[in-house]
């Protein structure tokens, strides 16, 4: 496997969506992501964040571009591949979208459900990511009663509880403390140094800070500007595995 | 550091599970595919009997049983009187000189007596005559008796009659040579086809199957519409858990089970309630009908093989709600990309 092919888990190249006939929210967006990196998406509100985010858990389209994700392209792949693909991912949704008539353990165990794990392989592991985001005593909760700070745990203890291969979260420490944002990003860089590919959407400049190693991509107006050139040239670190 | 242990967990999601991967070899491990199963039946729980439309379908299929017991109860009693009636032919000697008649009427019997393929001549006793006659001219006609004394009816011209069967079907050739024959012997001799005599009866019924067969036809076309509007308000109701059973990775097929799964639950609650029902009313009314002992009625009784052909429309009621479900969710998923 050359570099090139194997290197990369996603190749934007000058992307451009619009919704219905209006402005586009994205233009000329182009950039990679290698494996084992952590990336920052930053930008005001309105700037196309969650519309990228979109684009990259294959829940939209780009009107224009290509936009390749583990080597593969997705705009000529058949539909019916698409869903092996998302298996791939965990995503943070920005309204976390739990199931509302599952409880917490059942919205975690929805991915390896959906993915044919056995129950028996999978309750130990949906309790064990539970207890971690500590809602160990709130398993059975409905999300309906759960703190909006306690349903994005859920959202993201569903998110990472199939290891996937790229994190994709979108604001995903805006409803708790600056503790717990803390420690959920804590989590995220585990899962990083395991390998996971990381997307992290946030205004929050604070947050930025405490992954030291990360790349920041900034989107303004819907462009993305690249100002140390590190999405186009990624420093060494971040290529190939660890 | 404090990692959740469930990292541990060796095998990554993106490795084919179970026959819902597109690039797993179909129906490989038995068991697997069962415990896939019920994986699948868990991703979202079934709610169970909810709403209005288990009543709507109990209600249509009901209506669809009697509308279709009723035409198969005609369709029988059809048969029956056909079965009965086909090789009947009554011999009428319209005579108006009791002696004269009743020579006339022996002499006719004796004539088709002979004829081959003609069986079971009976001439009717004049006793069976009165009693037919009866309902209309009373037990006793006083003026009638006055006038001429003797017989009641003696002086009637109430015609004799003659029953007889033919091997075959009373057709009309057949009804011309008897008459040919009868013609030379007893010129006063109508032959006539028993079914004729029933010929409006038949019409009546005929016209009752079709009102039946289009009554049952409207009601079907009422219940795919109930429950396409009910696949409807499902698919509304349930449209973010799809959305997001989808965008975790979840196939077509998946998330169509899941759905057509707890339309099918609705639907079957509803057929069996409507099933039931309708099955109380039709042995109910057959018992009312058969009671009053009338020959064309009783004729008319279900068979095993007509309840197991009104068995077929509650099948039919899950099939098609099932059907519809998945139509349904697959084009609304094939919106999605
Ligand atoms: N479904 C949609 N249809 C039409 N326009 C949309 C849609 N979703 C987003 N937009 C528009 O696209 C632009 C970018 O929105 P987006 O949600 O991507 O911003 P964002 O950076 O995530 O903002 P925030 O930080 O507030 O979440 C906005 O102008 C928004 O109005
Ligand atoms: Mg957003």
């Amino acid at each position: 496997m050359t570099a090139a092919a194997g290197g990369e888990i996603v190749q934007f190249d000058n992307v451009g969506l619009r919704y219905e006939s209006s402005r586009e929210v994205l233009s000329d967006v182009s950039f990679t992501l290698y494996p084992g990196s952590f990336y920052f998406l930053t930008g005001a509100s309105g700037a196309g964040k969650t519309s990228l985010l979109r684009l990259l858990y294959l829940a939209q389209r780009p009107s224009r571009g290509v936009v390749r994700m583990f080597g593969t392209d997705t705009i000529t792949l058949p539909r019916d591949r698409l869903p092996l693909l998302r298996r791939r991912l965990g995503v943070v949704f920005q309204d976390f979208r739990l199931v509302p008539h599952l409880s917490a353990f059942d919205n975690v165990a929805l991915p390896l459900r959906v993915a044919g794990v056995a129950e028996s392989e999978l309750a130990q592991p949906v309790r064990d990511m539970l207890e971690w985001v500590g809602l160990a005593d709130r398993m059975a909760a409905r999300p309906a009663t759960l703190s909006g700070g306690e349903q994005q745990r859920v959202a993201i203890a569903r998110a990472v509880i199939g290891r996937p291969q790229l994190l994709v979260a979108d604001e995903p420490t805006g409803n708790v403390d600056p503790e717990m944002a803390v420690k959920l990003l804590r989590l995220f860089e585990a899962m990083n140094r395991l390998g996971t590919t990381v997307v992290v959407a946030t205004h929050d400049a604070h947050l930025l800070r405490q992954v030291p190693d990360s790349l920041i991509m900034r989107l303004d107006r819907g462009r993305l500007s690249d100002p140390t050139g590190a999405l186009r040239y990624p420093p060494r670190r971040a290529v190939g595995p660890l | 550091m404090d990692e959740p242990d469930s990292f541990a967990t060796q095998r990554r999601l993106s490795e084919p599970a179970g026959p819902t991967g597109p690039e797993d070899n179909a129906g490989t491990d038995r068991r697997r595919w069962s415990r896939q199963e019920r994986a699948q039946a868990q991703i979202v729980p079934q709610e169970r009997l909810q709403g209005p439309i288990p009543w709507v379908i109990a209600i249509m299929v009901g209506l669809m049983v009697i509308a279709a017991a009723g035409a198969l109860a005609l369709r029988n009693t059809g048969r029956a009187a056909t079965s009965d009636l086909a090789g009947g032919i009554t011999v009428q000697i319209v005579e108006a000189r009791p002696e004269v008649r009743a020579r006339l009427a022996e002499r006719a019997a004796l004539v088709l007596r002979e004829q081959p393929g003609v069986s079971d001549v009976e001439l009717v006793p004049q006793g069976e005559l009165d009693a037919l006659v009866e309902p209309w001219l009373g037990q006793d006609a006083p003026e009638i008796e006055d006038s001429a004394g003797g017989s009641a009816y003696a002086d009637l011209p109430v015609p004799a009659l003659i029953d007889a069967r033919l091997a075959g079907p009373a057709d009309p050739a057949r009804l011309a040579a008897l008459r040919a024959v009868l013609q030379r012997e007893v010129p006063a001799a109508r032959v006539d086809a028993q079914s004729t005599w029933l010929t409006p009866v038949f019409g009546a019924i005929e016209s009752l199957t079709w009102l039946a067969l289009a009554l049952i036809v409207l009601l079907g076309l009422a219940t795919g519409a109930a429950v396409l509007l009910a696949a409807r308000t499902a698919l509304g109701n349930n449209r973010g858990t799809i959305e997001i059973v989808h965008l975790l990775g979840g196939t077509d097929a998946q998330i169509a089970q899941i759905f057509q799964r707890s339309t099918a639950i609705d639907a079957a609650g509803g057929s069996i309630a409507g099933f039931a029902a309708a099955w109380i009313v039709v042995v109910l009314l057959g018992r009312t009908f058969g009671a009053l002992q009338a020959g064309l009625v009783t004729g008319g009784a279900l068979g095993w093989s007509d309840w197991a052909v009104l068995a077929l429309i509650p099948v039919g009621a899950v099939a098609l709600a099932t059907l519809t479900a998945r139509w349904t969710v697959m084009r609304a998923l094939k919106g999605m990309l």
